[in-house]
């Protein structure tokens, strides 16, 4: 196959660590089977299915091997309005099913903070969302995929006939198999917007008392401005918000369940490094929170200005200039390492331009899925912030002795002792993999890196 | 794989028991490296890297033989540098300083001189490319020298050697655009080495560390071309345009 195509560069959505690899566009499901047992395609760097691109890192590029683009598989192939499923292909985004099914009084069940990832990508990291301290992670509504493993076969997999292989391959980052369609339960709203609440918090303290208020809303997330410092550090902002009801929008009607968002901005393809570091970060950051009024309830928001707000604004990953930027997300089970973490950003002075908190439940029983109950903290940085690999290796630390973990979806940089460290059922995952793919036919940069 | 830090967790260095590329192996394992190849020409030097490399934090280390003088050999010395996998980072650090004055007077010298620093660094720096583009990643990280830059009276024969070998590590390094393969460009000015033992110490001179520290950073920064120290970047510029009556005259 090198022969008839040519290695493309291609990255994660941090745009860091670019690779050559052999990218296969309009793959049909009929085809990866084949492509997954025939050893003599790419015979040692093996294959990965790509979704959207939108994890940060390198889980979904493969240098020097094959890649395969799942987006073309783009059908949603079934829908059923009584027990609220729905069955679609894997390459079908979360977008396109937003769109599909809100006219019809369904939404996703979970909903990660941008429509532009697949079903395949959402399974594969287990992905969370605003309602993870409620209703936990996107496996939870999974009912079964079909999995093509590298024998070539076609399994159907579901949490009952085939449990282990079901919670390996959510969370597992593509490595057990290529997911060729799944079906989905979904939950009823009666209108397409949410009815918002938005508290601002002055520090830590105040931060996390709020978060913790806002648990009984069904979604609930907090901003802040990691520059802030001494008593001011931890400031923020928290949103909290539920589906509105049909009595809570002005015209009632199936029109309240309409849904159309464009992208309508787009980042310039190029900028230069630099634009943004730690004085714009900083003004930004202030800007945000000063906007913020001390609190507002009821207030009416769409679906997308709640959960997407960055997808307002196409490729804005663009902005971190051409060493892009690394996106840390860990997750600490108590607010004392929490505490820990915030405070060496802060002294640190490094700047995350968007940082994001949130409270996460119980986890799903995936041996790689990230999240598990404690507090998420989320940071963006540029790449070429000074220090920043020593001050990430420091929170790596408290994060691996209070039993946190970082997220794979995310990660870019982890040292392989350390995703060993704190995901403990790492062996029964790699054993279960050991069976389905004895020969490492399943391969991405990310797999490589950490030895997975 | 090299994170997105541009911290690698593997290294092979062509020229392992150079004092530069001793530093630069003891920096980079000082973070995320912990498999390095060195291969180099004498055994129990290459001994010693070995084990400063594990001192200094790597895990897996191999040596292999390497003569930069028999390009017949050079194929199967990047194969056997490449067999147990990846590397993220391979550093091109050999080469001679040669005696000036002595290879005026024998030819014979001034050929080695060439041969090692820049043909050798010709056929290596290709297959090594080759290799990288196989695995659809990698860095080489090429020692050149500020002596390229502009050759000297006193100092032409290796001078215009690492002329060649910069000029070939900037086409290499265009050629590779989009292939995943990076080259870097390190252009020291003196270093403290055993290279330069016994010179006098020149304006703006440096330790191996420094050089190292200028690698280590290189590899997350976008800068293909490296001046160390840093200022040399100026003060070459400034020379580059002397007119040549005076240059030939300047006492460097
Ligand atoms: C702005 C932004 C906000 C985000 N917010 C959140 C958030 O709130 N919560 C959260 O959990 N995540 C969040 N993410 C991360 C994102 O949800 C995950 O990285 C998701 O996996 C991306 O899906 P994708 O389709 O782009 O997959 P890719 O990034 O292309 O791939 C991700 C992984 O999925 C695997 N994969 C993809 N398709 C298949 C398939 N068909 N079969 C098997 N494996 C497959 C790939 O091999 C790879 O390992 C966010 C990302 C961005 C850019
Ligand atoms: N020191 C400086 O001031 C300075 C300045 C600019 C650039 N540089 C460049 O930096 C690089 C490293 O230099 P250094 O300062 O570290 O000096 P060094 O310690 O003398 O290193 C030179 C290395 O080249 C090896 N070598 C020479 N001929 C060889 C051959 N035929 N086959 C295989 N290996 C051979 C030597 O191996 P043995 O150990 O077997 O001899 C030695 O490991 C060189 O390319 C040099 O030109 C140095």
């Amino acid at each position: 196959m090198p022969a008839e195509l040519d290695p493309d560069l291609i990255g994660g959505w941090g745009r860091t660590a670019l690779t050559a690899g052999y990218v296969r566009r309009g793959v049909r499901a009929e085809q990866v089977p084949e492509i997954l047992s025939d050893s003599s395609l790419f015979p040692d760097r093996g294959v990965v299915a790509r979704g959207l691109g939108r994890s940060y890192g390198d889980p979904a590029q493969n240098a020097g091997g094959l890649v395969l683009d799942m987006t073309a598989l783009d059908k949603v192939i079934s829908f059923d309005g009584q027990t609220g499923t729905v069955h679609t292909e894997a390459g079908v985004s979360l977008d396109t099913l937003a769109r599909v099914l809100l006219p019809t009084g369904w939404f996703l069940p979970v909903t990660p903070g941008t429509r532009q990832v697949t079903v395949g990508g959402a399974i594969a990291a287990d992905v969370h969302g605003k309602n993870h301290h409620r209703d936990g992670s996107f496996g939870r509504y999974v009912t079964r995929f079909g999995l093509a493993t590298a024998d070539g076969t076609v399994r159907e997999v579901s949490p009952e006939t085939e449990p282990a292989l079901f919670w390996a391959t959510t969370g597992g980052m593509g490595l057990t198999g290529v997911m060729l369609d799944a079906t989905i339960r979904l939950i009823p709203v009666q209108t397409s917007s949410m009815l918002v609440d938005t508290v601002r918090a002055a520090d830590l303290d105040q931060l996390l008392v709020a978060l913790e208020q806002a648990d009984h809303h069904r979604y609930s997330v907090a901003w802040l401005d990691c520059l802030a410092r001494g008593r001011h550090m931890g400031r923020g902002v928290v949103t909290s918000g539920e589906h509105a009801t049909h009595d809570q929008v002005p015209v009632a009607g199936p029109t309240s369940r309409s849904f159309a968002p464009r992208a309508f901005v787009g980042a310039p393809s190029w900028v230069p490094t630099g634009l943004l570091n730690r004085a714009s970060i900083a003004a930004f950051n202030q800007a945000w929170y000063r906007k913020t009024p001390r609190s507002r309830n009821d207030e009416l928001q769409g679906i997308g200005a709640f959960f997407h707000p960055l997808d307002g604004v196409r490729s804005w990953n663009r902005l971190y200039g051409p060493r892009g930027l690394l996106q840390y997300q860990c997750v600490v089970p108590d607010e004392g390492s929490l505490r820990a973490v915030l405070d060496r950003i802060s002294t640190a002075q490094a700047p995350s331009f968007l940082t994001v908190l949130k409270r996460l439940g119980p986890g799903t029983p995936g041996p790689l899925s990230f999240p598990r109950p404690g507090w998420t903290l989320t940071l963006d940085f540029p790449v070429e912030t000074p220090g920043l690999s020593g001050l990430l290796d420091g929170l790596d630390r408290i994060v691996a002795g209070s039993g946190g973990a970082l997220y794979l979806a995310k990660d870019s940089r982890m040292a392989p002792d350390l995703l060993a460290a704190t995901y403990p059922r790492l062996a029964e995952w790699s054993e279960l993999r050991d069976r389905v793919d004895p020969h490492r036919r399943l391969r991405s940069d990310q797999s490589r890196r950490l030895s997975l | 794989m090299m994170n997105a830090l541009g911290e690698p967790q593997s290294l092979g260095v062509l020229g392992g028991t150079s004092q530069i590329a001793l530093a630069v192996t003891a920096k980079l394992c000082d973070g995320r490296t912990r498999t390095v190849v060195l291969a180099g020409r004498d055994p129990s030097a290459l001994e010693a890297a070995q084990t400063s490399a594990r001192e200094a934090g790597a895990t897996h280390v191999r040596t292999l033989g390497l003569d930069a003088l028999d390009t017949d050999s050079h194929q199967a010395t990047v194969d056997a540098m490449f067999a147990e996998g990846d590397l993220d980072v391979a550093l091109l650090a050999f080469g001679v300083l040669g005696d000036q004055l002595a290879a005026e007077a024998d030819p014979d010298l001034a050929v080695n001189v060439a041969q090692v620093n820049y043909v050798a660094a010709v056929s290596l720096g290709l297959r090594v490319a080759t290799a990288m583009r196989r695995q659809g990643h990698g860095t080489l990280v090429v020692l050149s020298s500020v002596a390229g830059e502009r050759a000297r009276r006193s100092n032409f024969v290796y001078g215009s050697s690492k002329a060649g070998l910069d000029a070939f590590a900037q086409g290499l390094g265009d050629s590779l655009r989009g292939t995943g393969v990076r080259v870097i460009i390190i252009r020291p000015g003196f270093v403290r080495t055993r290279m330069t033992t016994g010179l006098p110490d020149a304006p703006m001179s440096v330790n191996a560390a420094d050089v190292a520290a200028a690698v280590e950073k290189a590899l997350v920064g976008s800068k293909d071309i490296v001046w160390v120290p840093a200022g040399l970047r100026v003060v070459m510029s400034g020379l580059r345009h002397l007119p040549r009556p005076v240059f030939r005259r300047l006492k460097i």
